[in-house]
């Protein structure tokens, strides 16, 4: 039902990828949680971008700058006219971060391949090792769209300044059982979540085969607990990637209007001192 | 360019008390590859590559149990269990 979304041109499948993946003005790009995926196999014709390196500043904890994006994507053979497409492992969760910085510095097409790495590998399409060769091209972003970011004091004014805000993480790190995914490095002094957050894990947005749910399963999702197209909602998780997705989810398949990702997310809240912090399973 | 088509692929979930991992293994030309995540939220927490399955997913699912043996578990508060009978 991927044609009822508010902007199904934000999606592929991986049937159009077989078929577009070599065409002049398209590039596909690789995203993954884990940075060694790419080298095992990736889509041909697919370029590699490391998140930890090239999607996030090496020196403060931000995001890439306006600089170092316009390299990287002038490097991808990437301008301000080509139709990037985006995949991952993970259901395309660094896929989705991705998506939202190039949204973020004003790239015109951006698209996710609907199901990610696991769909493509599951179907037994073409895979190999080999790196493209890239010729250069050169790309001018826009000055960052603040209106897609949330920061800390966003979140910390929320009397002020109503907003609505979206736990993606997993029950266990929302409620303070964990400080982190088990087998992930802690990032936090505490547990828990921001008081009068609501837990709904990015896991819920998609099926078993990675692509997305139908617009009315997500509608459903979100709607009943007041995650609506006429609040101002903010998505956050451990350090912004998995909400990506469902900032992805809200602003693009059931087309919210005001919907930010809070990058800092538990791994800043989590550290504030005398930041208020919610345990348990209730907002 | 070299291209192949991944085969044989499964994948299952195993309980590791007291969390779960999610084994995902695949064949491309003559070698395995395995990755397990922590089933939730679903982070990729070990790989590895082997001629076998039984191969690489012995030495990921190895590497995996070893990184989850660091998560610390907290118990609830009274006052949290109470709110979520």
């Amino acid at each position: 039902m991927a044609n009822s979304y508010a902007h199904p041109e934000v999606l592929v499948d991986t049937e159009w990828v077989s078929r577009h993946r070599s065409d002049p003005n398209t590039r596909l790009v690789e995203v993954d949680v884990d940075t060694q995926a790419y080298k095992e196999a990736h889509i041909p014709n697919a370029v590699g971008w490391n998140w930890q390196t090239q999607l996030s500043d090496q020196v403060r904890r931000d995001l890439v700058s306006k600089k170092d994006l316009e390299q990287l994507l002038g490097n991808s053979g990437i301008d301000n006219n080509t139709s990037v497409i985006l995949y991952g492992d993970n259901n395309n969760w660094f896929a989705a971060w991705a998506f939202w910085q190039l949204k973020i510095y004003g790239h015109r097409d951006v698209r996710i391949m609907n199901g990610g790495r696991k769909k493509w590998i599951k179907e037994g399409r073409e895979v190999t090792t080999e790196i493209p060769a890239i010729s250069k091209k050169m790309y001018t972003a826009t000055d960052p769209d603040q209106s897609l970011r949330a920061y800390v004091n966003e979140i910390s004014s929320t009397t002020a300044n109503p907003i609505s805000l979206v736990d993606v993480r997993s029950a266990d790190e929302y409620s303070g059982k964990v400080l982190a995914p088990p087998g992930l490095p802690e990032t936090c002094q505490r547990g828990g979540h921001v008081p009068g957050a609501y837990n709904i894990p990015w896991g819920k947005n998609v099926n078993e085969d990675g692509t997305f749910r139908s617009f009315e399963d997500l509608r459903t999702l979100y709607e009943p607990l007041g995650i609506t197209s006429n609040k101002n909602i903010v998505a956050y998780c451990r350090i912004g990637e998995r909400s990506s997705l469902t900032w992805f989810v809200l602003k693009y398949l059931l087309g919210y209007a005001n919907v930010k990702n809070y990058d800092g997310s538990w791994t800043e809240w989590g550290n504030l001192v005398n930041a208020p912090v919610a345990q348990g399973g209730q907002p | 360019m070299s291209i192949d088509h991944p085969t044989d692929y499964q994948e299952r979930v195993e309980s590791v008390p007291p969390f779960k991992i999610h084994i995902t293994s695949y064949k491309i030309h003559e070698t395995y590859h395995c990755s397990v995540d922590d089933f939730d939220p679903g982070a990729v927490i070990a790989r590895s590559s082997g001629m076998t399955r039984e191969e690489a997913e012995l030495k990921a699912v190895m590497r995996a149990k070893e990184r989850m043996e660091h998560t610390r578990v907290r118990k609830p508060a009274d006052h949290e269990v109470q709110q979520e009978d």
